[in-house]
This record gives structure tokens, C-alpha cells and sequence, in this order.
């Protein structure tokens, strides 16, 4: 970057960490803290859909699907197991699991085997077939015993019972896998077929930890998951906490609030900042010189011998699993998981929304990007809704346009994000911090 | 005898005809399409939201037409106000372009370019249809509800299932049959239908023989928005209007398109009905179904439903990743590149 970029670029930034503090000294330092937290899970989530599509670009629309696959990784390591549970189903499940897999391993395994032409569709149908009714076979009995187990607390397998940090890792490495076998179908193709093929696959895996109960509750959600910081009740009973707060001049259930948020910041931050760094190295690689290289001129590229294919392929394993870490970020700030709460257009659009205005390719526009639309998204209600108010103010109070207009003000933010993205990618394609 | 007419009366009231209904749905919204992606060049994500716009204008209109009186029982009212949808939709869709695509389609953009300003204009779209009608759930049907009503059926027949027809269904099916028609005939036999259709193959060729780019755009546009308005509103009258189901609908829609072969109008239709009788099909349950025609005794335990209809949307994946995986450019061959 330019020296002239570099100042544009931290005047910016710097500007963005002003604009929280003003959250914080006139609504309040808490308010400021929670925008802050997931202006962070946001840079990080950024980062993952940058490197798909700023580095190789790759449109990738399930970024919620993704980021869902992170969360519920944080309920499966972090609850402690339901003993009674896996007593119940839970070599039913094993098994139905194995089924589904060995089912799939014969399916590959007969095609490649046997000669192409309808012998091999008809073998590769009755192994499909006779799979998918044996693991059901096993796979319902299983369910329904556990869903019996304690319906109201239980009702599922439980996790592992570890750290639930440990959860950042495996969330990726989960969304990793789901990628790659997603990748390995569309890429190569058209792009749109990778479009539509993430579209999909995000509508279906939230379907699926919607319904499937004996995994994570489904809709009745897993609450209470353990925190990787003290919580805000053991720190207003300790006396060493008490005094603290009084020190600082305030009440100790404000500064426990204002305490816990930092914690959580101090840790996102750090996943944020070795996320941004192992980016940064990979983009100013060989590697990453090849990716643009590719993206720029796929016809040139593969004519110099690179395999566009699989690199595309690596490239979208590892946004996915960028995604993943995001998305166990953001369960372990909320300490429950709503498969009900993932919205495309919260969880999908606002993030493409975020890596183009901030600069798609720079991995620091995408971190600016993250920060200035999830704070746009907090903050686009109230001034929405302060807007209405001042242009219905001439009508009367029960005035029925004045009212539809307060109460639709919520619509704004939608309509913000979608002129947001418009103009910046008309007039200002390359977005606030463009790629050198 | 009786068991098996049972059995099919009762494969025609859940799955035939809903499926003959959702696949001409699918079919209209996926010609849409269909037709953006081969004149315009790109995948257009904001088309679920043109439906419901459409769907919405047509609403609006419906509510009005219902206060001040004016009906065409037995048919709805809505069909009397789907003119004057189709008419705002087409507006809008001519405005966006004259705003938002027309920029990028004199900068020659990436197709890339193009599908993520679509994103851009679903925002918009579907901010405007929740903030103008709200995101909950709307009703407008009226007028009769059935062709045949199940109970008047067995009355006159003493069978113990009666065959109904909604008069939705019925409306969705005639209806996409005459506007395929249109279509074909429009875009075989009319002088602006020909200069599209030169204008998809070869750009520069069109160009030099006097056709002008820009009317074709705005032709494409006009009957896009009309499909995607007619199918926004047969979609809320059979089931009902919602913003977010519609959004929804991209993925069976696109995944008609692409099984078909983005760019063919008749592999669209085909997809769509591919789509529509594998998801009906596969989310039904059988179990009543076997009971009449299976001898007495075979009859199954179970529901005998191959997939929970929480998973319909698996159902349209799954076929477009065979799809993808056997034929990549669609059953009837469309563009690979």
C-alpha cells in the first residue's frame, strides 16, 4: 500500500473506533462494547467471504449455512454429554451414520468398479436405495428414544463437554469439509452453479438443525452453554471486583457487565488479529499471487499449467472454514444457539454487503467493511425511526400513514444495506480501502 | 377395483394436481428466469422479489377492488387486478434497469459484477414489499374455492375418496398454458420475438443488421416482469402471500432453470415440473395410498413419507446436484460456459 493509502486507511479505521466511542459516552460504554464484539465476529466473517471472492471470486451465497455450522460445532463441543441419551439412541445413530456413509463409499466404489451404461445406473440405484431404507430403519427408532429422554431439558445427545474455545477450530474444520464436498460437485462449472449450489445447501443445513432435535434441540434451542469468561453474578459477589468497581466510580453490576464484554473483545480480537495476519501472509505469497493471477485471467493462468479447479477448490475450503470460525465466535458471545435466528439476509447479503464496501481483495477493507456496516446495522433502526418521526411530524399522532411508517421504520435497514451496496458498487467499485 | 380408483383419486388430490399446479409456478418464474440469463447475461437474484412485488401490487389492488364491490365471481378478484401488477412490476423492472443495469451493461461488467448488483437490488425489492405490505403472511383469494368439491364427488359417486380441484389450481394450470403459449409464439413468430433471440446468439451480428440493443433489453425486461408478476400472484393465491417464501422460491426456480438448461425456454418448463412432482412425490406420505391398494392385510405401519417436508428444499438440491453431476448443462443442453 502507498503511504497515501496507508494514512486514508488507518484515518479510517481510526475514525471507526471514534464513532464507538461516542456510542459509548452518549448511549453507553456496554452498548459500545456489544457492537464492538460483533464488529469483530463480523471482520472475521468478512475475511472468510473476502478470500472467496476478493482473492478468487468465487460467489459464495451460503455464508449462512457456514456460519451455522460453526455454531452448532460450539453447542456439540462445549455441552457436557447426556449420558441417558446416548444410552437410549446412541448406537442407533452411530450406526444409521455408518449405514449413510458405507452406502456412499459402495455408491462411489460400484462406479468406478463397473462399465459405464444402465448395469452400473441400475447397481448404483439399489445400493442407494436399499442404504437410504436400512439407516432409516435404524435412524428413527434411535431418534425417537432419545428425543423421549427429558424433553424439556434433554432431549439430545449433548457434546463432548470441552472448552468451548476448542470449538473455534473445529467449527472451521467442520465448515471445511462441507465445503469441499460442495466445491468438489460445482466447481469447475459455471460460476452461478456455485452460487445457486450455496444457496441451497445453506437453506438445507439450517433446515436440518431446525428439525433434527436430537442433535441440538432443533428450535427449542440449546441455551446455557459454558463461557470461556467469568460470569457477571461470580464477579459482583467478589470483593476484590467490588472494590475494583469502586476504584473505577462505578456501580459493580455496570462495571461486571462493561468487565465480561472486554474479556469476550480481548479474545475475538485475538482470533481476529491471527485470522487477519494468516491472511495477509497467504494473499503476499506465491499463492496468493497465483489466485489473483487466476482470477484476473483464468484462459492464462491454466495456460501456464495452474490447476484453476483445485485452487478454487483450496481457496473455498478455507473461506468456508474462516466462516466456521465466525460462526462459533458468534454462539460463544450469545451462549445459545437459534438455528430459528439465521436470516440469509442478515446472515448472507450484510456480509457481501460488508466485503464490498469495505474493498473486496484487501483483507483490511473487508476487516473496515465489517466494522462500519454491523455498526450501520445497529444503529440504522434508531436514526431510521428518528427520520420517520421527523418527517411524519406534521401528521397527527393516530394519523394511520404516520403510523405504518413509524412502525415499517425497521424495513429501513434493509433498504439501507441495498442502496449502500448500489451506489458503492457504481461509483465506488473498489470499494473504501481498495486493493492495491 | 374401488381400492385402486380410491388410491388414485387420492394421488390426484395430493400429488398430481398440486404438483401440476407448483411445477406451472415453478415453470413461469424459471422461463423468467430463463430469458434474463440468455439476453441479459447474468443469474438475477433479485427475481423472487419481483415476484413478490408483483404479487404485492396485485394485492393492493385486490383489497381495493374488494371494498368498493367490484367481483368476478366465481373466478378471484385478484385476476382482475393481476393487469394492473404486472403494469407496476414492469415499471419497476424498467426503472431498475434504466438506474442500476444499464451502467454496467455499457461498461461491458463481469457477469460476476452483475449478479451481486442483483443482490443489491433484492435489498431494495425486499425492503419495499415489507415496508409497503409488511413481512407476515397475506390472503387475497376469493370468490369459489373449489372446481369439484371432495364431498360432492363421493355424494355422486359413493366412493370413499373424493377427487377435489381447487379453483386455484385449476387458474394456475390454464393460466401457465396460455402464457407459454404467448411466450413461444412471441418469441418464434414476431418480428420482436426473432430480434431477441438474434440478439442472445450474436451480439455484434444483431448489432450490424439494424437491431436495436436497447429495445430488446426493455422487451426482455417488460415480459420478464410480466412472468414474474403472474407467477408471484398464482404462487399467493394457491398457497399465500408472504415476502420471505418467496425469496425462497430462487432456489426450486433457479434449480428448474438449471436442470433444464439455463437459456432454454422449454427445458425451464420441463424443470419446473421436474422440480414441482419430485418434491410433492417425495414429501408425500403413501401410507393411505398403500392402504387402498395394497390387499387388505399388506397395509404399512408407518407414514410411509420418503422425506420429512421440513426437507423439500433438499429435494430441489439434490436433483440439481445430479444434475450438475451428470449432466452439467441441463437436461436440454444449455449453455456451459
Amino acid at each position: 500500500m502507498n503511504p497515501a493509502g496507508r494514512i486514508r486507511a488507518i484515518s479510517m479505521f481510526a475514525a471507526m473506533f471514534a464513532a464507538l466511542a461516542v456510542v459509548g459516552l452518549v448511549q453507553s460504554w456496554s452498548l459500545a462494547l456489544a457492537i464492538l464484539n460483533l464488529c469483530l465476529i463480523s471482520a472475521v466473517m468478512s475475511l472468510g467471504v473476502n478470500i472467496q471472492w476478493g482473492y478468487a471470486g468465487l460467489f459464495n451465497i451460503g455464508v449462512m449455512g457456514f456460519a451455522a455450522l460453526g455454531g452448532v460445532t460450539a453447542v456439540l463441543i462445549s455441552v457436557a454429554p447426556v449420558p441417558t441419551a446416548w444410552e437410549a439412541g446412541g448406537v442407533g445413530i452411530v450406526a444409521a451414520l455408518g449405514i449413510s456413509l458405507a452406502t456412499i463409499l459402495a455408491a462411489i466404489f460400484a462406479a468406478r468398479r463397473t462399465p459405464a451404461g444402465a448395469p452400473r445406473k441400475l447397481v448404483l440405484a439399489c445400493i442407494i436405495i436399499f442404504g437410504y431404507f436400512l439407516s432409516r430403519a435404524v435412524f428413527y427408532p434411535a431418534v425417537e428414544a432419545i428425543e423421549a429422554v427429558d424433553p424439556i431439558k434433554a432431549g439430545f445427545l449433548g457434546g463432548l463437554g470441552l472448552p468451548i474455545l476448542l470449538s473455534w477450530i473445529a467449527g472451521g474444520l467442520f465448515a471445511a469439509a462441507v465445503a469441499w464436498v460442495l466445491g468438489k460437485i460445482t466447481l469447475g462449472l459455471r460460476a452461478d452453479y456455485l452460487a445457486i449450489a450455496t444457496l441451497g445447501i445453506a437453506e438445507i443445513i439450517i433446515a436440518i438443525l431446525k428439525n433434527e432435535d436430537w442433535l441440538a434441540r432443533g428450535v427449542k434451542n440449546v441455551s446455557g452453554l459454558p463461557r470461556p469468561v467469568p460470569y457477571e453474578v461470580d464477579l459482583q459477589q467478589a470483593l476484590w471486583f467490588q472494590d475494583w468497581a469502586a476504584g473505577m466510580g462505578v456501580s459493580p453490576v455496570e462495571f461486571s457487565s462493561i468487565f465480561v464484554k472486554s474479556c469476550y473483545a480481548g479474545l475475538f480480537a485475538i482470533a481476529l488479529l491471527v485470522v487477519l495476519w494468516l491472511s495477509e501472509r497467504a494473499l503476499y505469497s506465491p499463492w496468493g499471487r497465483m489466485m489473483r493471477a487466476i482470477r484476473d485471467n483464468e484462459l492464462a493462468a491454466s495456460a501456464m499449467g495452474k490447476d484453476v479447479t483445485s485452487r478454487h477448490l483450496q481457496v473455498f475450503v478455507l473461506g468456508s472454514a474462516v466462516v466456521g470460525v465466525a460462526g462459533a465466535m458468534l454462539t460463544t458471545l450469545d451462549g445459545q444457539f437459534t438455528p430459528a435466528s439465521y436470516q440469509p439476509l442478515r446472515f448472507t447479503f450484510t456480509i457481501w454487503v460488508m466485503v464490498i464496501v469495505g474493498g473486496s481483495g484487501n483483507n483490511w477493507g473487508a476487516v473496515l467493511g465489517g466494522f462500519v456496516i454491523w455498526f450501520f446495522w445497529v444503529e440504522a433502526e434508531p436514526i431510521g425511526l428518528w427520520l420517520m418521526d421527523l418527517l411524519t411530524s406534521g401528521l397527527a399522532e393516530d394519523n394511520a400513514l404516520r403510523r405504518h411508517l413509524l412502525e415499517s421504520a425497521a424495513h429501513m435497514r434493509l433498504m439501507t444495506m441495498g442502496v449502500l451496496l448500489l451506489l458503492v458498487l457504481r461509483f465506488s467499485p473498489r470499494g473504501l480501502i481498495p486493493e492495491k | 377395483m374401488d381400492g385402486i380408483l380410491n388410491a388414485l383419486f387420492l394421488l390426484s388430490n395430493f400429488v398430481i394436481v398440486p404438483g401440476m399446479a407448483y411445477g406451472s409456478q415453478l415453470a413461469i418464474g424459471a422461463l423468467g428466469i430463463t430469458l434474463i440469463h440468455r439476453i441479459l447475461r447474468f443469474s438475477d437474484f433479485a427475481f423472487g422479489d419481483t415476484m413478490a412485488f408483483g404479487a404485492m401490487a396485485t394485492i393492493l389492488l385486490t383489497w381495493a377492488l374488494q371494498s368498493w364491490g367490484a367481483s368476478i365471481a366465481p373466478l378471484p378478484t385478484a385476476l382482475l387486478a393481476l393487469p394492473f401488477g404486472i403494469l407496476c412490476t414492469v415499471l419497476l423492472c424498467l426503472l431498475t434497469d434504466r438506474w442500476v443495469y444499464r451502467f454496467y451493461r455499457r461498461e461491458k461488467a463481469e457477469p460476476a459484477v452483475l449478479m451481486i448488483v442483483s443482490v443489491g437490488v433484492m435489498f431494495v425489492y425486499n425492503s419495499l414489499v415489507r415496508f409497503i405490505i409488511g413481512p407476515g403472511d397475506r390472503w387475497f383469494a376469493d370468490g369459489e374455492r373449489f372446481i369439484i368439491k371432495a364431498q360432492t364427488f363421493k355424494r355422486l359417486t359413493r366412493f370413499d375418496e373424493g377427487i377435489a380441484f381447487k379453483t386455484t389450481q385449476g387458474l394456475t394450470i390454464l393460466t401457465s398454458i396460455i402464457v407459454a403459449a404467448a411466450l413461444f409464439w412471441f418469441l418464434n413468430r414476431t418480428r420482436a420475438g426473432k430480434s431477441m433471440r438474434a440478439y442472445s446468439d450474436n451480439e455484434d451480428l444483431a448489432l450490424l443488421s439494424g437491431i436495436d440493443p436497447e429495445r430488446v433489453v426493455m422487451i426482455t425486461w417488460a415480459i420478464a416482469a410480466t412472468l414474474a408478476a403472474i407467477a408471484g400472484v398464482l404462487y399467493g393465491l394457491d398457497k399465500s402471500f408472504k415476502p420471505f417464501t418467496y425469496f425462497q422460491l430462487l432456489l426450486p426456480i433457479f434449480a428448474a432453470a438449471i436442470v433444464g438448461g439455463l437459456g432454454k425456454p422449454l427445458g425451464a418448463i420441463v424443470g419446473g415440473f421436474t422440480i414441482a412432482f419430485s418434491e410433492v412425490g417425495i414429501t408425500y406420505a403413501y401410507k393411505k395410498f398403500l392402504a387402498y391398494s395394497l390387499p387388505g392385510d399388506w397395509a404399512p405401519q408407518g407414514l410411509v413419507q420418503l422425506l420429512s417436508t421440513d426437507y423439500k428444499f433438499a429435494v430441489s438440491f439434490t436433483i440439481l446436484v445430479l444434475v450438475l453431476l451428470l449432466r452439467p448443462t441441463g437436461i436440454f443442453g444449455g449453455k456451459a460456459t
